[in-house]
């Protein structure tokens, strides 16, 4: 089994001179298929079963719980905003397949995208495909809100791989990270599509004069109908049916923005935001099931915990100097910045994306800090500095994506003064012994 | 030990009642925040009182006499000291360095303790390109069909004609084989059946005056067993080293145990340290085996040179690491080095008043019938020391151990500095989702291998890369194998981008391939680390 398909493999090899792109699109695929019989040359003789293709599934695999809660939750924010289907359980292939429908077309666009580009620029060099897309490819959707129109998230990622990475060498060259450049990308040129309250339940529009509405339903969600109807269970309906009231598809961070602590309690419990339950980029809301995913890279020590520990250190630290800065009584009359300063600080950790940047995106080793006590600097300053974004700056709603890209350009800088402070060590060292 | 539980319990009496002013402070008050600063503060106050009372006491254990380094004289155990393994008997209350980064590669093949007299190699050959830093073509002084002596010169460098390289059993010298650009590659000699030696005339060590020690070691052959760091060279003789040292422990992969190696050569090993201590101008350092299950060679515990002990995983047994945590080099220090064996050789000189080349090998791997130790000398042929030892056609045959040994074959011969040879299996097969799902266990230090629930299995490693080349993308792993205060990646990136300063500076000198090729095994873009730094010591050294 195992030789007629290696054989069969062999047999359709395009030629590497006439069709580069082939050849490496190819080798791609067969590689992934087969590992190859390299043997080692010069050096040592064994190696680590460990290579970068399973190092990048491993971080693939820990984002499998956040993939499987974020389509579930795409199809929950959908529904309770209409008001139906409460329980966990209550229309489950509904909000299931309603986030399948929203997620696999991010997904097919984001792959289908990066890795068109990444084979392209690889068949141009000459060398084998780098497997650095595969874990990008899989973060981008999770980051993503799920109404993003596919056009802009393929502009955002082609921009983010060209010019985020192919431009300075390729995998482990890049400064910044590749997820967080395409996401910025769209923050910044199409920021109404990615901030605000309307961005974050999918398909409920606002429309003049009516407010917020679902949008009619399209073809896919028709032929699931069809199909569930087949079963005899609920459908999708036609759709356009408006919102329970109160609605406002805010998410808890801006609710806190505007009022504090007190009105994110007014529309979400701490249990809701722990496990989930609220609106947000796809793979960013359920607590837990991140805690999982980082909790499997530590062990496999594909992802540093110091990064993970500093930087939870670093919010707290930021988030106790604002506690401590905020006034002690809270009225109504209280600025909202005030308010925001007063949200007592372990709640930080329920709101917004603070695990998930924690967990996948600070430690990306390519653009963290490399060295050890530069990664806890690393760590600490943006759980700071993403702190101070989120609650200071009234122009951006969520800190870490920002922090960590700034954090990321002055990496190489933390690494220096490590690297120097060690030289300075070793001069010491080495005078103290020759004398 | 009861010394540090009682540490341990003043300790806990100190902290005790601010724990409970701390209580305190938190039930009552409304601002955490205030409280909590407070009582940082108050922690910080006691604990500033309390080192300064501690280092006092310190102070004053020194100034009434005492002499011994690495002890502590405080009431409080330090955290190294709470969390240090229990450590052997045969230790004693010596200091010991705590090596807390590497790794065991635990493979299958390891040698029998005993040794197999049956297994005898006819041909040997001394191989210059073993001796870093000659001439490519060094100058022959016999030619095809000469009959040697154990301990005749065969060539020289015309760098350094007084060194004179010898060779390593007596009988007739059948061929001088040539490599690339016609360097001498091998110069073979058939044994006699009965060896036959060059008489020296060994002066007494303990009255002749360095210049003729020195002098005699080059004549007689056994100055190339001397290498000199950085660069790991042949030891230059104008040179006087500050320090020499030696490791007596290997804890590569299936490496020879060196207390079973010195038995019965003791004589020769102490005579080699005293003669070693009059070559340099500081000390002998001695590495011991702090984790060894048996008791070090009295060889090694009982001789005139500095006993250092180390207790770690491998690379400990490296001497760079040693040398490291012991007194690190410099870029104007010269140190020497010696392998237990080669110790043995130069002074075998002395007592037996010969070139003894007599070498304990271990034939170890998983593809070896039998292994175990043989009884032979520098440079025997492999093929003739594995004659009907091989499980399989498809091998590879390796002077040395999987890190940093040498391919070779059955036609090769062993390395003048080697005391293994391993045999692993040819890896050139396809492996179908060998990334994703293996099905043959396979040494990693990556826990997404089921490896760390058997701690003590042992692989059949075979030579597969498993995995292509890649940019360098994973941090922090080769910090992980590697004792040492280094950043291993820093310096690789700055050999490549050739920043000499930077280089010096991460401490280039300090390192040499053995040292690094833990971390090469372990790379997960599968680097040439070895290379790479073997490149950058060469940059070094054309630098002056």
């Amino acid at each position: 089994m195992k030789k007629s398909l290696l054989n069969f493999f062999k047999r359709i090899e395009p030629d590497k001179k006439k069709s580069p792109f082939l050849h490496t699109a190819y080798d791609a695929f067969f590689t992934f298929a087969f590992t190859p019989n390299t043997t080692t040359k010069g050096g040592v003789h064994i190696r680590d079963g460990m290579d970068l293709k399973r190092l990048m599934v491993q971080v693939v695999l820990a984002l499998q719980l956040c993939y499987l809660y974020g389509t579930y939750n795409i199809g929950q924010q959908h529904f309770e905003a209409l008001g139906m289907y409460g329980g966990f359980f209550e229309g489950f292939h509904l909000k299931l397949f309603h986030g399948l429908i929203k997620i696999l077309p991010i997904f097919i666009v984001t792959n289908v995208v990066g890795l068109g580009i990444e084979f392209w620029y690889s068949a141009k060099r000459g060398h084998a495909v780098e497997e650095g897309f595969l874990v990008s490819g899989a973060l981008i959707p999770l980051i993503m809100p799920p109404d993003i129109p596919l056009w802009m998230l393929g502009l955002s990622v082609a921009f983010a791989v060209i010019l985020g990475k192919e431009a300075f060498g390729g995998t482990g060259m890049n400064i910044w990270n590749v997820a967080l450049l395409s996401r910025v990308f769209i923050f910044f040129a199409y920021p109404t599509f990615i901030s605000g309250d309307e961005v974050w339940v999918s398909d409920i529009h606002k429309i003049k004069d009516i407010g917020y509405q679902s949008v009619q339903y399209g073809w896919a969600h028709h032929f699931f109908d069809w199909i569930f109807s087949g079963f005899g269970w609920s459908t999708f309906g036609n759709g356009a049916q408006s919102v329970i009231d109160g609605y406002t598809g805010a998410t808890p961070l801006a609710l806190a923005a505007k009022g504090g602590w007190d009105n994110v309690l007014n529309v979400y419990s701490t249990h809701q935001m722990w496990w989930g339950d609220i609106p947000g980029s796809i793979g960013e809301t359920s607590k837990p099931l991140i805690i999982l995913g980082a909790l499997y890279l530590v062990f496999t020590k594909i992802a540093d915990w110091r990064i993970m520990v500093s930087m939870v250190l670093g919010c707290t630290f930021m988030g106790l100097i604002m506690n401590g800065m905020a006034p002690d009584q809270i009225t109504a009359d209280t600025e909202n910045i005030f308010k925001f300063m007063a949200v007592p600080w372990y709640y930080h950790f329920y709101m917004g994306s603070f695990l998930f940047a924690m967990a996948f995106m600070a430690t990306d080793p390519v653009t963290a800090a490399s060295t050890r006590p530069g990664k806890w600097v690393y760590g600490f300053l943006i759980g700071a500095v993403g702190l101070i974004i989120r609650v200071w700056n009234p122009a951006y709603p969520e800190g870490w994506m920002l922090a960590i890209l700034f954090m990321n350009t002055f990496s190489a800088l933390i690494d220096n003064v490590v690297l120097n402070a060690n030289m300075k060590r070793r001069q010491k060292r080495t005078a103290a012994v020759s004398s | 030990m009861k010394n540090k539980a009682n540490s341990l319990w003043l300790l806990a009496m100190i902290f005790l009642p601010t724990g409970a002013v701390m209580g305190q402070s938190g039930s009552s008050g409304s601002n955490i925040l205030i409280y909590s600063l407070i009582a940082v503060a108050v922690l910080i106050f006691f604990y500033l009182l309390v080192q300064v009372a501690d280092n006092l006491l310190a102070i004053e254990a020194r100034q009434s006499g005492s002499q011994r380094k690495g002890v502590n004289y405080g009431i409080f155990p330090r955290i190294s000291e709470i969390f240090a393994p229990k450590l052997p008997s045969f230790v004693e209350d010596s200091p010991v360095t705590v090596l807390k980064r590497g790794h065991n590669i635990l493979l299958q093949g390891e040698a029998a303790a005993r040794i197999d007299e049956s297994v005898e190699a006819q041909t040997f050959a001394v191989q210059p390109f073993n001796f870093k830093g000659i001439a490519p073509i060094p100058k022959m002084l016999v030619e095809v069909g000469a009959e040697v002596k154990a301990g005749d010169p065969l060539f020289f460098d015309k760098a350094n004609p007084e060194i004179h390289y010898v060779a390593p059993v007596s009988g007739e010298v059948i061929a001088i084989n040539r490599g690339a650009k016609r360097a001498i590659s091998e110069v073979v000699i058939l044994a006699d059946k009965t060896q036959k030696y060059r008489s020296l005339n060994a002066p007494d060590p303990a009255s002749a005056s360095r210049e003729d020690l020195v002098k005699f070691l080059m004549d007689s052959g056994a100055w190339p067993l001397i290498k000199q760091r950085p660069f790991n060279l042949l030891a230059d003789p104008a040179e006087t080293p500050r320090d020499i040292f030696v490791s007596t422990f290997d804890s590569a992969p299936l490496a020879p145990d060196q207390n079973f190696v010195v038995q019965g050569r003791e004589a020769a090993f102490r005579k080699g340290i005293d003669v070693l201590s009059k070559l340099t101008s500081g000390k002998v350092y001695l590495g011991l085996n702090a984790k060894s299950a048996s008791v070090p060679s009295k060889a090694f515990t009982e001789s005139n040179a500095e006993v250092r002990w180390f207790y770690g995983k491998h690379p400990a047994g490296n001497v760079g690491i040693q040398i490291h945590h012991i007194r690190p080099i410099g870029p104007k220090d010269k140190v020497w080095t010696l392998g237990v064996q080669e110790v043995i050789t130069l002074g075998a000189l002395f007592t037996e008043n010969r070139f003894n080349a007599e070498r304990i090998v271990a034939l170890t791997g998983a593809e070896l019938k039998d292994p175990v130790y043989v009884r032979t000398s520098i440079g025997a042929n492999l093929g003739e020391l594995l004659k009907d030892n091989l499980k399989a056609e498809n091998t590879r045959m390796i002077t040395g151990d999987v890190l940093s040994g040498r391919k070779s074959g059955p036609e090769g011969f062993l390395d003048f500095y080697d005391d293994q040879v391993t045999v692993v299996e040819e890896g050139d097969y396809y492996e179908l989702f060998g990334w994703l799902l293996p099905i043959e266990p396979r040494p990693s230090i990556s826990n997404s291998f089921p490896n760390f629930l058997f701690p003590n299995l042992k692989f059949k490693a075979n030579t597969n890369s498993h995995g292509e080349r890649r940019a360098f993308v994973v941090t922090g792993q080769y910090e992980e194998v590697l004792p040492m205060d280094v950043y291993p990646q820093a310096l690789m990136k700055s050999i490549l981008n050739g920043e000499f300063e930077r280089m010096e500076g991460l401490g280039i000198y300090e390192l040499v391939e053995e040292d690094v090729a833990l971390c090469e095994f372990v790379c997960t873009s599968k680097q040439p680390l070895q290379q790479i730094l073997r490149q950058g010591l060469e940059m070094m050294r054309e630098q002056g």
